[in-house]
């Protein structure tokens, strides 16, 4: 047992630290330091600086433009970029669809779709979530009927994040009608462009415009878009989620914000004193560190585990991540909101372009604390996480 | 980066597992605990002999020079078994002063008597307004012809009342809460103006009140230097700190493992109560917690070698902060959901709680730690 860094691995983590530092845009940066969302054009370019480097897609088989990286060296790139801070690269593509598509698709959809995803000349979102399918994902009702060498899809879903860029969707949708449940689901990729398809926003209590409700009506897809066996889609979407929950814990963000509140602890007066003086606020600080660090070795113990449980069979304790990685994510922007005080209030009318006004840094502060929210909720909810513990831990 | 267990720590783990799992179940630990002094001399014996006792001490001084690690495998399994012989007092702090300050001579008049389980120590350093601080010491130790001559009263010493040997702080000048001037001294137990007072503690466990009057000892009694044993003392206590972290993580797991076994096996309204989601979310809580103590408490074990005494200090108060807050939500959900039999002094699953309440208030509980982590700015 040596929970410290090999030489190699700090050699390699200063590597990384060294080209996030020379290569983030300014602009990128400080708008995710402020708790902003980078625009569009903002993420690409950046991710394209990425790919260049050969970094884009870090995690993938080698043949298909992966690194061969160490589990500890994806820890160490993922936590490096949390920390710079840099967007990370775009999940729906990168981490959710490209799996699926070189793990179960044929050779054509990996020729088509894996270089596009890579260079980010596509624009993936997820297609799960439906207005009746939230935590019960596998009762949803999308369809897809099968005529001649199309499928006709026909439903809703929901909550699909960015969809307002997307070029593509994966969709989860009901091809036997009959089957009971999880076993008539098929996954099937769509052309965002396809006519019937209609986008609608969903403004969240931040204000911000992240998420969207998706409409099919008679959208018609070629057949040959099917990933892997109709009927097969629920195990294809189990082993995609099984690939996000390790990095769900997100202890570098976490780890950005500390600092962030550090920062501006020293600067906000309260009594005549910086706020960080003030022992009751340093001792909550402290206490979040603390289990911050207790995450941050937790998930080190799942990383360096993970070839004894095989790939997208993550190890259950993985659960603890989610749930604790959101309740410390959430902590962190409580923080924040102690640390402005009544500078929480005024609204941001300049919402993610910024604006010079003198109280500027304190503008997303409060969205970002309600935004935050999300967190305990999405990629399984903590209390069906709960239930993943229960079940698969526990016996019970 | 690597958490696995090597082939000789495994072989340990499992060799400790192994005795504890014959000669200490929960009716046994009753005998033992009815025995004089409260602990069962034929199991530290078979400690003894496995060479438990002689873990953490180098291959010169007849140990086998083991380390932290090592040492955590241990503690976790007298945790899980809810061990009452005093391994902590003897082999983790008198021991420890030994080991990390001790002249040759006294090693090697000491510890030959520690590690094939003859002798047994006691840490003699709380003092009625001390509380956690270390360094706030009024018992004396005055220079004489002789040596020195110790007074003062210490608490709550645990193994007090039937150590061979105390190992006691005493100022040798300077203010009562001075970081200078604070001397560690090995006194017989037996020695002349030493009066000691013991009874049973909440855990099962023993300690004693102990009185210095004139206890003249000789010059080599000091360990390390006389006026300034202070970073040496805390350091063992850090040691000590991180062998409760892992006996806590210990004792947590098998509080989790009986409850979750309750309550598969506890029915009511016609079905286990463990089919109930209320339950099995307070149970995935429990869980939680002791993955994060787990956690903490191997980077406690990993901090003890650190060079620098303040990162070290730093790194354990924040583990011990962490176990802290496990075990308190560990230890009271788990009688909440064993119910009324969670109450019976007859059922284990109190004991552990009583154990685990304990650990939180040796060494410095979690507010006190806290305040450590957060004077010293954070983690991050």
């Amino acid at each position: 047992m040596d929970l410290s860094f090999s030489k190699e691995e700090i050699a390699f983590r200063d590597e990384v630290r060294t080209f996030f530092k020379e290569n983030v845009p300014a602009a990128t940066r400080q708008k995710l330091i402020e708790g902003r969302h980078p625009s569009k054009d903002e993420m690409v370019t950046w991710w394209r600086i990425l790919n260049k480097k050969g970094w884009g897609v870090s995690h993938w088989p080698k043949e298909y433009g992966g690194t061969g990286w160490t589990s500890v060296q994806h820890y160490i790139f993922n936590e490096e970029l949390q920390m710079a801070p840099a967007p990370a690269p775009l999940a729906f593509g990168v981490s959710m669809v490209g799996p699926v598509i070189y793990t179960f698709g044929n050779e054509q959809q990996k020729k088509q779709f894996l270089p596009r995803i890579a260079s980010v000349d596509d624009w993936w979102c997820q297609g799960f979530s439906e207005p009746g399918s939230g935590s019960d994902l596998a009762s949803l009702k999308t369809k897809a009927e099968k005529k001649g060498d199309k499928y006709i899809v026909n439903g809703q879903k929901t909550w699909t994040t960015l969809a307002q860029y997307a070029d593509w969707i994966f969709c989860l949708c009901r091809t036997d009608p009959v089957a009971k449940k999880q076993s008539g689901i098929s996954f099937i990729l769509i052309d965002m462009k396809s006519k019937g398809i209609t986008v609608r926003p969903i403004q969240t209590i931040d204000g911000g415009h992240e998420v969207n409700e998706v409409f099919f009506d008679d959208v018609e897809v070629p057949v040959e878009n099917l990933v892997g066996e109709e009927n097969k889609g629920w195990d294809y979407a189990k082993f995609l989620l099984g690939n996000e929950r390790t990095g769900i814990a997100r202890v570098g963000v976490s780890k950005e914000r500390i600092r962030r509140i550090k920062e501006l602890a020293s600067q906000v007066e309260s009594g005549g004193q910086p706020i960080i003086q003030d022992r009751k606020f340093r001792e909550k600080l402290a206490l979040v560190e603390i289990e911050l660090k207790a995450l941050e070795l937790t998930q080190l113990r799942v990383v360096a585990d993970e070839h004894k449980h095989g790939k997208g069979k993550p190890n259950p304790a993985s659960s603890v991540l989610k749930i604790k990685g959101s309740e410390i994510q959430q902590a962190t922007t409580e923080l924040l909101m102690e640390v402005i005080g009544p500078f929480a209030a005024p609204y941001d009318i300049h919402g993610d372009e910024g604006s010079n006004e003198a109280m500027d840094w304190t503008a997303q502060i409060a969205p970002s604390y309600f935004n935050n929210r999300k967190v305990s909720i999405y990629g399984g909810s903590n209390e069906i996480q709960r239930n993943i513990i229960t079940k698969a831990v526990l016996g019970l | 980066m690597d958490f696995d267990l090597s082939e000789e720590q495994r072989l340990l783990k499992e060799s400790v597992d192994g005795l504890l799992k014959t000669a200490y179940d929960f009716d046994s630990r009753k005998k033992y605990a009815a025995e004089k002094g409260g602990w069962s001399k034929a199991v530290w014996s078979k400690l003894a002999e496995q060479g438990l006792l002689g873990l953490p001490f180098s291959e010169d001084d007849g140990g086998f020079g083991a380390g932290a690690i090592e040492t955590m495998i241990v503690m976790e399994a007298l945790g899980k078994a809810l061990v009452l012989e005093p391994y902590l007092a003897t082999v983790v702090l008198g021991g420890g002063f030994l080991r990390r300050g001790g002249s040759a001579e006294q090693k090697a008049a000491y510890l030959p008597g520690l590690i094939d389980g003859s002798k047994t120590f006691a840490f003699a350093q709380l003092e009625k307004n001390s509380r956690y601080d270390l360094g706030d010491v009024a018992t004396s130790a005055k220079k004489s012809d002789k040596g020195w001559v110790i007074d003062g009263e210490k608490f709550v010493v645990l193994n007090g009342e039937n150590a061979d040997t105390l190992v006691v702080t005493a100022r040798t000048k300077g203010g009562q809460r001075d970081r200078d001037g604070v001397g560690v001294f090995l006194v017989p137990g037996n020695a002349k103006g030493v009066s000691r007072k013991g009874y049973p503690t909440q855990d099962g466990q023993h300690a004693a009140d102990i009185t210095f009057t004139g206890v003249e000892v000789g010059a080599d009694a000091a360990i390390g230097d006389p006026a300034g044993g202070l970073p040496l003392i805390e350091q063992v206590v850090d040691d000590a700190r991180t062998a409760i972290c892992a006996e806590a993580v210990g004792a947590m797991d098998e509080s989790l493992r009986s409850t979750v076994e309750y309550l598969k096996t506890r029915t009511q309204f016609g079905v286990p109560i463990g089919s109930f989601q209320v339950l099995q979310h307070r149970a995935a809580d429990m869980f939680v917690a002791v993955e994060q103590a787990r956690s903490m408490a191997m980077f406690a074990t990993m901090a003890v070698d650190f060079d620098d005494p303040k990162e070290r200090a730093n790194a354990i108060a924040a583990a011990k902060v962490q176990v802290g807050q496990s075990l308190k939500f560990v230890g009271e959900q788990a009688i909440q959901l064993h119910g009324g039999v969670g109450m019976t002094m007859e059922y284990k699953i109190g004991h552990y709680f009583k154990r685990l309440t304990m650990i939180e208030r040796t060494f410095g509980d979690s507010d006190y730690l806290l305040a450590k982590v957060s004077d010293a700015g954070g983690l991050v």
